[in-house]
């Protein structure tokens, strides 16, 4: 009740809606803002992608996606993000717990701590170019490991440009993301429960499986779907690392956009309309999540 | 109390083996391109271009109007939302949220069509229009971080008796905005800046798909053609976020008005 006095009534309900009815237009520059460069270009592909090229409403273009190629794109971006979000999710609650509950001196956390804020967002091209000078063909890893421990990684099939070279370098920004994101999580960890549990017996392993992760589960599942998405979108770093040779469907989107490569301009709708589906899903079910794990705090 | 935590030194020596080893070895290979000897040639070569300077200078540009125009935007409707329309939270809360769900190759997409050539709005038609979008679509990426960071500013105020004292001295809404909340908040403004700032000097997708002469493609292109600059632009990038990251960090602390080290958000729970 910090401010607004006269809204609080529950009295006069035709009068507060008639104020309300003249105070939203204070909100009209940042509403049409709104509207013209995020609601009605989304607009757009959405209603181009339930028609076929010659403008006919059609559910046609929108099964395109269930093409071949376009469903192998989608499984391969949907398993690089599953893959990079689950390797994410798991260091990230290994370290934050580390971090936050493990009784690490306090110079570590706060170290980590501002580390994860900078490695979060250091994503894009600089990063495909660290892990090229890193783990490329003639990066500096790759020689050390040769060299002075006789490991050959690209004769034993790796590739920093394969499936898991992605994954790794994106755990470069979805660690330090999920660290962030889950300690508030496990800040609200109350000592009284692990006493509470200690107290009537639990063993260590006891608490973590039965009180601690039960508890802390629906946040890490949260997370984890928000790392999934922001791998998901992810563009810059993957076009940097393969050229654009890796067809996760942002690549094959950017490239539809660049010159015509569907040969069927609403498929590149259809393809947009599949990538926010798939965003918004994510982010429901973390928002969903983030909800009923914030019941335990307060 | 315990003893000494073995498992959790474990995970952070790991973690931090993982996080540095590719920052010392791309420093490493940025040092290695006269042969033979450890030099900061590469990086001399990258400063010293011309087309590193005149792209970069344009994505700094472009990235500081949509810090301005984010702020035009956001500020006066974050104080308006928590002044007069709190029912109204949620709707701009997920309109600023949005751009998180949309991925930024999706919203470009979505320009091109919409203010492409033929279209009612042609703003790709000329140059001043396609710079125009891309600054727009700069501040689109950041509207999450900017309002979040403006928000939390206005939470740590007490905005409606600010309000009440400046419009009782006889202040226009205008005045009040102006000159007495928005000083108060400066530092979360400038905070949300430099975030926007880092996320913008780079950006490659609308950068690239709008063809602008930016910072973003730039990268790429050399990514394609030089082997050591790369690694040099890598650690330099790097450097940057960190700045940006201390001074956003540095400025979101500080609160004026308020005790020093506030840091828990506003709500009641």
């Amino acid at each position: 009740m910090a401010h607004l006095p006269l809204d609080g009534g529950t009295a006069r309900p035709r009068r507060r809606l008639a104020r309300t009815g003249w105070r939203w237009l204070g909100l009209l520059p940042f509403l049409a803002f709104a509207a013209l460069f995020l609601i009605l270009p989304i607009g757009y592909l959405v209603r181009g992608a339930f028609q076929t090229p010659d403008g006919r409403w059609s559910l046609e273009t929108m099964a395109q996606l269930f093409s071949p190629e376009i469903r192998a794109s989608y499984w391969l971006s949907i398993r690089l993000s599953l893959v990079s979000a689950g390797m994410g999710a798991l260091a990230g609650l290994v370290l934050g717990w580390a971090l936050i509950l493990g009784g690490l001196p306090g110079w570590v956390r706060r170290g980590f701590m501002t580390f994860s804020g900078v490695a979060s967002n250091f994503a894009g091209v600089p990063l495909a170019f660290a892990f090229i000078a890193t783990l490329g063909r003639l990066g500096l890893a790759t020689l050390v490991l040769r060299d002075v421990f006789g490991l050959n990684i690209y004769a034993a099939g790796f590739s920093l440009f394969s499936f898991w070279g992605l994954a790794l370098t994106y755990l470069y920004f979805q660690l330090p993301l999920m660290v962030l994101m889950l300690t508030p999580a496990l800040e609200g960890m109350r000592p009284e429960w692990r006493e509470a549990a200690e107290s009537l017996g639990a063993s260590p392993r006891q608490y973590l499986g039965r009180v601690a992760l039960p508890l802390l589960a629906p946040s890490v599942l949260g997370c984890f779907l928000l790392l999934f998405a922001n791998a998901f979108g992810t563009l810059a770093t993957i076009y940097a690392l393969t050229s654009a040779n890796f067809g996760v469907v942002p690549i094959v989107l950017f490239q539809q956009i660049r010159g015509n490569v569907l040969y069927n301009p609403n498929l590149g709708y259809a393809l947009a309309v599949g990538m926010i589906v798939i965003m918004a899903a994510s982010n429901t079910v973390y928002f969903l999540l983030r909800r009923r794990a914030e019941r335990w705090r307060s | 109390m315990r003893r000494v935590p073995v498992l959790s030194w474990l995970a952070a020596l790991l973690a931090a083996a993982y996080f540095l080893v590719p920052l010392y070895a791309t420093f490493k290979f940025s040092l290695q391109m006269k042969r033979g000897e450890l030099s900061f040639e590469s990086y001399r070569s990258v400063l010293s271009s011309d087309l590193f300077l005149q792209v970069l200078g344009f994505s700094a540009m472009a990235s500081l109007a949509a810090i301005v125009l984010g702020i035009l935007l956001v500020v006066p409707t974050a104080y308006w939302v928590r002044l007069k329309l709190p029912g109204l939270r949620p709707l701009t809360e997920f309109l600023s949220l949005m751009p998180l769900i949309i991925p930024p190759v999706v919203l470009v997409f979505g320009y091109v069509r919409i203010y492409g050539t033929g279209s009612v709005l042609p703003l790709t038609m000329t140059e001043a229009g396609t710079n125009l979008l891309l600054v727009i679509g700069y501040t689109v990426l950041s509207l999450p971080y900017m309002y979040r960071a403006v928000d939390n500013g206005m939470a740590a105020i007490d905005i409606a008796t600010l309000t009440e004292a400046a419009e009782s001295l006889g202040a226009s809404r205008l005045r009040t905005v102006a000159t007495v909340i928005f000083p108060n908040i400066r530092s979360a403004i400038v905070s949300g800046a430099f975030l926007t700032f880092s996320i913008s000097l780079g950006e490659f997708v609308v950068t690239s798909l709008l063809s602008r002469p930016g910072f973003g493609p730039y990268m790429v292109q050399i990514g394609q053609d030089y082997a050591y600059q790369p690694a040099a632009i890598a650690i330099m990038a790097f450097a940057f976020t960190w700045i940006c990251m201390v001074l956003m960090e540095l400025f979101a602390t500080a609160r004026p008005g308020q005790g020093p080290f506030r840091r828990r958000k506003g709500k009641k729970g």
